[in-house]
């Protein structure tokens, strides 16, 4: 058997005694197997991002103009970028503009919070309880795919024309999406985890706060992105169903265009709705490239 | 050195005592005999390596011995000695830097919050991980990952004293999924550990001669049910390589039994 071990300690003497070998072999081969990132810079990756972004709205906006030019419609029915842009731009520094955004963010942050309880909380009980599971587990789902206009009708006739009457249904728009995310994010929580959380003690309360809870979050802010989603469509239904008094809305400003048949201002408001939409998106898609990110999710 | 040793260890008391222990799954119909009578005693500070086919219980084993699952009939003692588990997997928590996962397996060991940084270095430090405490686990290598784990688990095993000592380390094939050379350092690693800390080590392979390199006894298994075939000590001194001529010789000694044991299933 010497011949096994000579091998080890036949090392010249500098170099040290067999542990010090051993350490300086994993210290190698660590740093040979995390080799060198490859981070490319932040500018780089903002403009990748960018460009094909820029690229598409010059798409559309020619697309816009191509059938301006065609004279399909009237340019006062129908106007063109050239046309729409300025009175876009004479909104955007108005006061009553910025009320009507003020007011109908104020809706969604609201809608949308109340959206994150209710959806926590049902989805929460759904994903611990079995019972409830088959109770109620196909009933989220096929409220998600309701049309959330369908629910106007009989918001109205509970809630009156109010802001309650838009709330209501917000929030069971957003809701279904936000328990599934919380649903599925608990169920896909690996097994191996699991396991491994069993074995260290994780139980009860512990086992949702340490594991469970966390093991869900990519999951639940899918679910929050695509209910902010149904949260946004169902407030600007609301508010071009819903007129509350004299209050300014985006929605209210956008049936007063109708109806003064301003289509320029009618575009600028339906442009300012898409953009919101899509900026607090983008936020939600951040959040999750973060999360990914750290988890080393990311391709 | 291949006839089976059958008399029990009788120099001290066992670290893990294993009496007739059967573990059964499913229904009454249904019944699948997993583990079949398996007697079985670990000594404090003793490596045992077990070795089976697919199918011969071995994670079954090591989950009743963790715990995790409770035996159908039999006796398993471990004195009240301290169990942690490995897996094949590192099972690492992915929203958790590599010393805030070791730091979740002292918090629930009861370890007092101010202790537990301090703690945890120690124990990345005793795997040579101590530069990587800040990083999450997939910056990792699958070998440091299984490092981590193997910190983790020694994590759930500490007393006030920092001793590990009287502790019972489990491993499911821990290095199951690791490339040669990497296994080979690990071997090492593993060693050491189990030296400086005075662990009992109950480890579950298929590859023999990883378990002829690593074990004070080799411990060889059925297959379905899980019996104890035969017990091979390995008279070798330490360190022993795993491309030796005493290892290989003695791995196709037990690999013969294995396969001759694979083969009535085949018939």
């Amino acid at each position: 058997m010497a011949h096994d071990t000579t091998s080890r300690h036949d090392a010249p003497p500098e170099t040290g005694a067999p542990g010090d070998r051993l350490n300086r072999e994993l210290a190698g081969l660590d740093a040979l197997e995390l080799g060198g990132g490859t981070g490319r810079r932040l500018l780089q990756r903002t403009w990748s991002a960018a460009w094909p972004m820029a690229a598409a709205v010059v798409i559309a906006l020619a697309a816009w103009q191509a059938v301006v030019w065609s004279g399909w419609k009237e340019p006062w029915v129908l106007p063109g970028p050239r046309d729409t842009f300025p009175v876009l731009w004479d909104q955007v520094a108005s006061s009553r503009f910025w009320k009507a955004v003020a007011l109908t963010m104020q809706r969604a942050i609201i809608g949308f919070a109340m959206s994150i309880a209710v959806g926590v909380v049902v989805g929460g009980l759904v994903s611990q309880f079995r019972v409830l599971r088959r109770a109620f587990g196909s009933l989220i789902t096929g409220l998600q795919t309701m049309p959330s206009i369908a629910w106007f009708p009989l918001a109205i006739l509970l809630f009156k024309l109010s802001e309650s009457a838009i709330l209501f249904v917000v929030v069971l728009g957003a809701a279904p999406s936000i328990a599934n995310g919380l649903i599925a994010g608990v169920d896909y929580t690996p097994p191996i985890l699991l396991r491994a959380g069993k074995v260290m003690g994780l139980r009860g309360l512990n086992l949702y706060r340490h594991l469970v809870l966390p093991a869900s979050l990519p999951s639940f802010v899918a679910g929050l992105k695509q209910g902010w989603a149904f949260a946004w469509r169902s407030l600007m239904a609301g508010e071009l169903l819903v007129i509350i008094g004299s209050t300014t809305s985006l929605g209210v400003l956008l049936s007063q265009a109708r109806e003064l048949n301003a289509t320029a201002d009618m575009i600028s408001y339906m442009i300012v709705i898409l953009v919101i939409g899509i900026l607090i998106d983008q936020l939600f898609g951040v959040l999750d490239r973060a999360i990914r990110g750290r988890w080393g999710l990311e391709d | 050195m291949t006839e089976a040793v059958t008399a029990a260890p009788s120099r001290t008391a066992a670290a893990v005592r294993l009496r007739g222990v059967s573990k059964a799954f499913g229904s009454a119909k249904t019944r699948l005999l997993a583990l079949d009578q398996v007697s079985l005693d670990v000594a404090p500070g003793e490596f045992v390596c077990l070795l089976g086919a697919s199918g011969c219980g071995k994670s079954t084993l090591l989950n009743l011995v963790a715990g995790l699952d409770k035996v159908s009939a039999g006796t398993i003692d471990d004195g009240g000695a301290r169990v942690a588990l490995m897996f094949q997997e590192p099972a690492l928590f992915p929203w958790l830097t590599v010393t805030a996962n070791i730091e979740l397996a002292l918090k629930m060991r009861g370890v007092p919050r101010p202790d537990r940084r301090p703690r945890a270095a120690e124990l990345l430090d005793s795997v040579h991980l101590a530069g990587f405490a800040k990083k999450r686990p997939h910056q990792l290598s699958g070998g440091m990952r299984q490092r981590v784990a193997l910190a983790r688990a020694l994590a759930l095993t500490v007393d006030d004293t920092d001793a590990t000592q009287g502790t019972v380390l489990l491993m499911d094939e821990p290095f199951g999924a690791l490339d040669a050379m990497t296994r080979d350092l690990l071997h090492d690693e593993i060693e050491r550990v189990w030296r400086d800390r005075g662990l009992t080590v109950l480890f579950v392979t298929h590859n023999v001669r990883e378990a002829v390199r690593l074990g004070d006894r080799v411990v060889l298994l059925s297959s379905r049910p899980g019996r104890v075939v035969e017990e091979f000590p390995v008279p070798m001194d330490r360190p022993r390589r795993i491309d030796s001529p005493e290892v290989a010789s003695l791995a196709a000694t037990i690999t013969d039994r294995l396969r001759e044991e694979v083969g009535r299933h085949g018939a």
